[in-house]
Formats: C-alpha cells, sequence, structure tokens
C-alpha cells in the first residue's frame, strides 16, 4: 500500500512541478503584460493543487492534511483574485493587450453591436 | 527525494520570477513576478516542512499565503487609485 500511496504523490509532485516550470517559462518569454499574467496565473493556481494534493498524499488521514487543504482553499480564492486585481490596474492605466502584428487593440466599443434589450 | 525534486522545481520557478522582476519593463510585470514568487515560497515552506519533518511548516505556509495576497492587493491599490485611501475618508 506504501508503494502505491508513494508513486501516487512522485506523480502529483513531478506533475505540479512541470506545471509550475511551463508558468515559469511562460511569464519569462511571452511579449506582453496580458500573456504572462495569463501564464503565471494559471499556473500557480494548478502547480499550487498538485503541489498540495502531492503532499496531502503523504499526509494521510491527520491534521496535516487539514491544514494543506486550508492552504489550497486559500490559494483556490486568491490567486485568482489578484491576478484579475493585477488585470485591472494594468488596464486602467491604459495599457492594452497587444495583437500578433504588434498592434495594441483598442477598448471593445459597443456602438455597433445590436442592443441585447 | 522526492520532496527534494520539488523543491528544486519550485526553486528554479523562483529563479525564473526573479529574473521576470529584474528585467520586467513596466511595474506590473514586476508586481506579476513578486506575486508569483510569493505564491512560490508558500509551496516551498510546504515541501521543505515535509523534507524536514516539521508538520507546523504548514502554519507558516498559510499565514504567509495570506500576507502575499494582501500586500499584492494594497500595491495595486496604491498604484491604481494613487493611494490608500486617504485617513477620515470612507473607502469609497
Amino acid at each position: 500500500m506504501g508503494v502505491v500511496l508513494d508513486g501516487l504523490s512522485w506523480a502529483l509532485l513531478l506533475a505540479g512541478s512541470f506545471f509550475v516550470i511551463t508558468g515559469g517559462v511562460g511569464l519569462l518569454r511571452f511579449p506582453d503584460v496580458y500573456s504572462r499574467m495569463h501564464a503565471a496565473g494559471m499556473t500557480d493556481t494548478l502547480g499550487a493543487a498538485l503541489f498540495i494534493a502531492g503532499l496531502a498524499v503523504q499526509g494521510g488521514f491527520t491534521l496535516i492534511t487539514v491544514k494543506l487543504l486550508m492552504i489550497l482553499l486559500f490559494i483556490f480564492f486568491t490567486s485568482p483574485t489578484a491576478t484579475y486585481a493585477l488585470a485591472n490596474a494594468v488596464w486602467s492605466s491604459g495599457v492594452r493587450p497587444k495583437r500578433r502584428d504588434g498592434t495594441a487593440c483598442e477598448a471593445i466599443d459597443r456602438s455597433d453591436e445590436p442592443s441585447k434589450s | 527525494m522526492m520532496f527534494a525534486v520539488a523543491a528544486a522545481a519550485l526553486l528554479v520557478t523562483m529563479l525564473l520570477a526573479l529574473l521576470r522582476a529584474y528585467v520586467g519593463p513596466t511595474l506590473y510585470d514586476r508586481i506579476l513576478a513578486v506575486n508569483t514568487f510569493g505564491t512560490k515560497t508558500v509551496l516551498m515552506i510546504a515541501v521543505l516542512g515535509f523534507l524536514m519533518g516539521r508538520p507546523d511548516f504548514l502554519d507558516i505556509a498559510l499565514v504567509y499565503a495570506l500576507i502575499n495576497f494582501i500586500g499584492t492587493i494594497a500595491v495595486l491599490k496604491f498604484f491604481r487609485y494613487g493611494d490608500l485611501g486617504r485617513a477620515g475618508e470612507g473607502d469609497s
């Protein structure tokens, strides 16, 4: 039984490491703030979830796992919120996402859309 | 052994985040990098807690996650609204 659990936490930790490192690489290589935010924000949450799951398997049904799940729950709520606040701050500071050909896309004006009412 | 591998992966990511914080052209790249660094520190504390057989590290990791979030939101609020709310005025 021990080997199965160890193997499971090995797999979870390795998957978490993979996603965490891809997030780090994405943080470096992406062209502008919005795409970096996309890379870092997403893999933050997923990497943390896999890491904590891997540790929880090692912890078994003890208080340790409860604490780990508290950390996971907190990260699930705050990581997207922090990324949203960052995106709000970047958007209001006037920076617009860049298109592939380098032109910044203007704010979406909804004047030509058929009104939904 | 497995925790050492996990800690190494976290260390690499933290270095990448620090590199982005150093290189980052705009202010918001740096805030994003510091926020990512903080989240990875939380995981690093948890992994090291397991590595050294100290389960009480998880409380430190939880508190660090709280502080990291509040710090990021405070910095963002400062740069978004110019200040953190003038004294004596409601948080409109």
